[in-house]
């Protein structure tokens, strides 16, 4: 049997241990005055979104088992290397995510009901990129890596433009593409690599190994850690403990801030695990034995980090708040679920083309015509 | 080649008609930016962008690294940023590592985003046959590409087309394969500079004529024409339509033109099989039947790879295969 681990001659980049005391390793000493800038609220809001995105989780599975969506793929687990990331983007970067990257859209201001549209079968994007109040959160893509060209290009884009490395933090832009450990197998991956270096893109890469590519272990992709592929392509690269939200925090924030800073495009390594099924329609219990399920449910990072703001002292009011509001949350997505409606028949040939197109129109208009027609049979 | 100033109309090749029809659309708009594989200090291999990057810079023709996919990706992440991106298929033979990122994104985005993303980016593709050129150089590969919705794809069979088509497709705001004959970058013609561009999609009647409709697009209306020469020498007179756009195909002056001469001969360098002349044959089938005195014929290459250099002369129609169909449609 395949092992599932790659191993590394530095360890990750961890700044709180598996029973949350703030003991940073020596990797991570270049990070830490990133989380000095972090306040109390900075911390409790880590703390929320993790558990907000993980009870829309839990929620989305048991709306699929209850027959309204066609399938549901679980962040459970990575939630910690996915609030880390992605409360370190500011608001004027750009994300690219893959199709698990859940907490992540939370972060950026999208209704969360659009993934779960897309998982009905409703519409193949949810919401609106080019909306304000969507954050720059691209629509997910489901073939495996194709977005890490795409936020490739978008970043050659925005350095042609100059919209970057000008000194300014407040407006200097930078991309952020999720992907996962079987993705680097993909060529797209590798090319947008390499375009990256060649264009010196504004770019962090941040892979989510969460060990696992369906039923397919990482070590079938890799003998190598995954990081230390990016140096080859004159990356500068780092792995980091995924299930440590400080430090998948710090490690964003130090990479952004090179990416925005004129630094060329850099990669992250996201140690983590995908603790539910692929997705719904998965069973992992064919490639997978529950004990190391438990070792790394052992490690969850939300149970890490309550530690860590137990230890520091937050109040008790304070988690059940969470837990009372995050119940909110679901409920809302439960109530709106339920009132989601399927699209009209025009919907699949309204937007093929920018603009009016003779094919779309005909085949609209045969279609209605039909419909109308076996409705007025039947009646 | 020189052009003066007040030029109206110019001889030239496709490939200068091509090069000047780039230019115009990079003058114009700043966001046009050109992508491919050795365009920038070598002009490509077929020099169709030759003096551009001198002319413009780095930063609007790039020489990119060698990946189709990584090419049509990134400019499709350039396409998001607000730039227009005109990407070069060294060769037919060569876009099928793009073949994902043009049919599962390029082609779909716009789709998927419903419609709140355009997404404005041509690919060149030189094509087809005729050069005596090794395996990958020499294919016809417009096929899937029409059938994959969300693309537009078009192919010019005249410098004039190609210096107006080319900037239409630049400023089309869906992706357009724009398919290049490249065995027709070389024969000169007319170039109108002053005039304007026919509509991108339109079909054109070509050669007028009353016994039967022959329809091509790209090199082979070249052959047609041949073809309706030697045929009106024996008294034949064949009407040529140049389809000039493949997705979506203008079937307005085709079917005009079946009804006047009750025949149709469809010619295609590509492979017969599930082609665009099999698609205007079942159309023409469906809305002309009863025009129709003899069953559409397709002249096609044959459902065989693309053969060796020194076989291409029997694999790719010519004026006589062309004529001996029109002969079958005639004999009905
Ligand atoms: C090009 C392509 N091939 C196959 C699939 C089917 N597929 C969906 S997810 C997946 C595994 C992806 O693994 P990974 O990149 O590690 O991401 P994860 O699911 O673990 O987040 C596969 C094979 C796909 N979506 N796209
Ligand atoms: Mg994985």
């Amino acid at each position: 049997m395949a092992e599932t681990e790659t191993t590394s001659l530095t360890p990750p980049v961890q700044v709180l241990a598996a029973d949350g005391t703030f003991s940073p390793t020596a990797s991570a000493e270049p990070y830490l005055p990133y989380l000095e800038a972090l306040s109390d609220s900075d911390h409790e809001q880590f703390y929320r979104d993790m558990v907000t995105a993980r009870a829309f989780d839990t929620e989305a599975a048991n709306l699929q088992r209850q027959g309204q969506l066609a399938l549901w793929p679980p962040c459970h687990g990575q939630e910690g290397a996915q609030v880390g990331s992605g409360r370190a983007a500011r608001s004027q970067d750009h994300i690219f995510p893959s199709y698990r990257e859940h907490a992540v859209g939370l972060i950026r201001g999208v209704d969360l009901l659009g993934i779960i549209e897309v998982m009905r079968g409703t519409t193949h994007s949810g919401w609106d990129v080019a909306d304000p109040r969507n954050g720059n959160f691209r629509p997910y893509t489901l073939v495996i890596g194709a977005q890490a060209l795409h936020a490739t290009g978008y970043a050659m884009g925005v350095k042609f433009d100059g919209a970057t490395a000008t000194g300014n933090p407040e407006t200097d832009e930078a991309v952020m593409v999720y992907f996962g450990d079987g993705a680097t197998s993909q060529g797209d991956v590798n090319e947008a690599m390499i375009f990256a270096a060649s264009y010196q893109t504004p770019q962090v890469f941040f892979l989510q190994n969460n060990h696992w590519a369906i039923s397919v272990p990482v070590t079938t992709q890799s003998r190598t850690p995954l990081f230390e592929r990016a140096r080859g392509f004159g990356l500068p690269a780092v792995q980091v403990d995924g299930n440590d939200v400080l430090a998948s925090y710090a490690v964003s924030a130090k990479h952004l801030t090179d990416a925005r800073s004129g630094g060329g495009p850099q990669l992250i390594e996201a140690l983590t695990y995908r603790i539910g099924a692929h997705t719904t329609s998965d069973d992992p219990t064919k490639y997978r034995t529950q004990d190391v399920t438990d070792s790394w449910i052992a490690k969850d990072p939300i149970v890490r980090f309550e530690a860590y703001l137990r230890n520091k002292g937050a109040s008790e009011e304070f988690f059940t708040g969470v837990i009372a509001d995050a119940k909110d949350f679901t409920a809302d997505i439960r109530a709106r679920t339920h009132a989601i409606e399927d699209p009209d028949l025009s919907f699949m040939f309204d937007s093929v083309y920018s603009e009016d197109h003779p094919v779309m129109t005909e085949q609209r208009e045969w279609l209605s015509a039909y419909e109308r027609n076996m409705a007025g049979g039947a009646a | 080649m020189t052009l003066s100033i007040d030029a109206q109309v110019a001889t030239m090749p496709m490939a200068k008609a091509l090069n000047a029809g780039l230019r115009q659309a990079m003058a114009e708009n700043d966001k046009v930016l050109l992508m491919g594989e050795d365009i920038g200090k070598l002009g490509g291999v077929f020099r169709i962008t030759e003096g551009l990057q001198a002319e413009f810079g780095e930063g609007r023709v790039l020489d990119t690294p060698l990946a189709e996919s990584g090419i049509i990706g990134t400019a499709i992440g350039l396409a998001m940023r607000g730039y227009r991106p005109v990407c070069e298929i060294q060769f037919d033979g060569f876009i099928y590592p793009g073949f994902n990122q043009i049919t599962s994104q390029l082609a779909k985005l716009t789709n998927r985003n419903e419609g709140s993303m355009q997404m404005p980016v041509v690919i060149r593709v030189p094509y087809g046959g005729h050069i005596g050129a090794i395996e990958h150089h020499q294919e016809s590969p417009e096929a899937y590409f029409a059938h994959t919705a969300g693309l537009r794809s078009v192919s010019p069979s005249t410098p004039n087309d190609a210096y107006w088509m080319i900037q239409e497709a630049i400023a089309s705001n869906d992706p357009v394969m724009f398919f290049e004959p490249k065995s027709r970058y070389w024969p000169k013609g007319e170039v109108d500079l002053s005039g304007s561009a026919a509509s991108l999609h339109a079909s054109r009647v070509v050669r007028t004529g009353t016994d039967a409709t022959v329809v091509a697009h790209g090199a082979m209306v070249s052959v047609l024409l041949a073809a309706a020469e030697l045929a009106a020498a024996e008294g034949i007179s064949l009407e040529v339509v140049d389809l000039r756009s493949i997705s979506p195909i203008d079937y307005t002056p085709i079917l005009e033109s079946v009804r006047k001469t009750g025949r149709l001969v469809v010619a295609q360098e590509a492979p017969g099989n599930v082609s665009v002349g099999s698609e205007i044959a079942a159309t023409v089938a469906e809305r002309a039947f009863y025009s129709l005195e003899a069953p559409v014929l397709r002249v096609s290459g044959f459902d065989v790879p693309f053969p060796p250099a020194k076989l291409e002369a029997l694999y790719l129609p010519d004026a006589d295969r062309i004529l001996e169909a029109v002969d079958r449609a005639l004999a009905y």
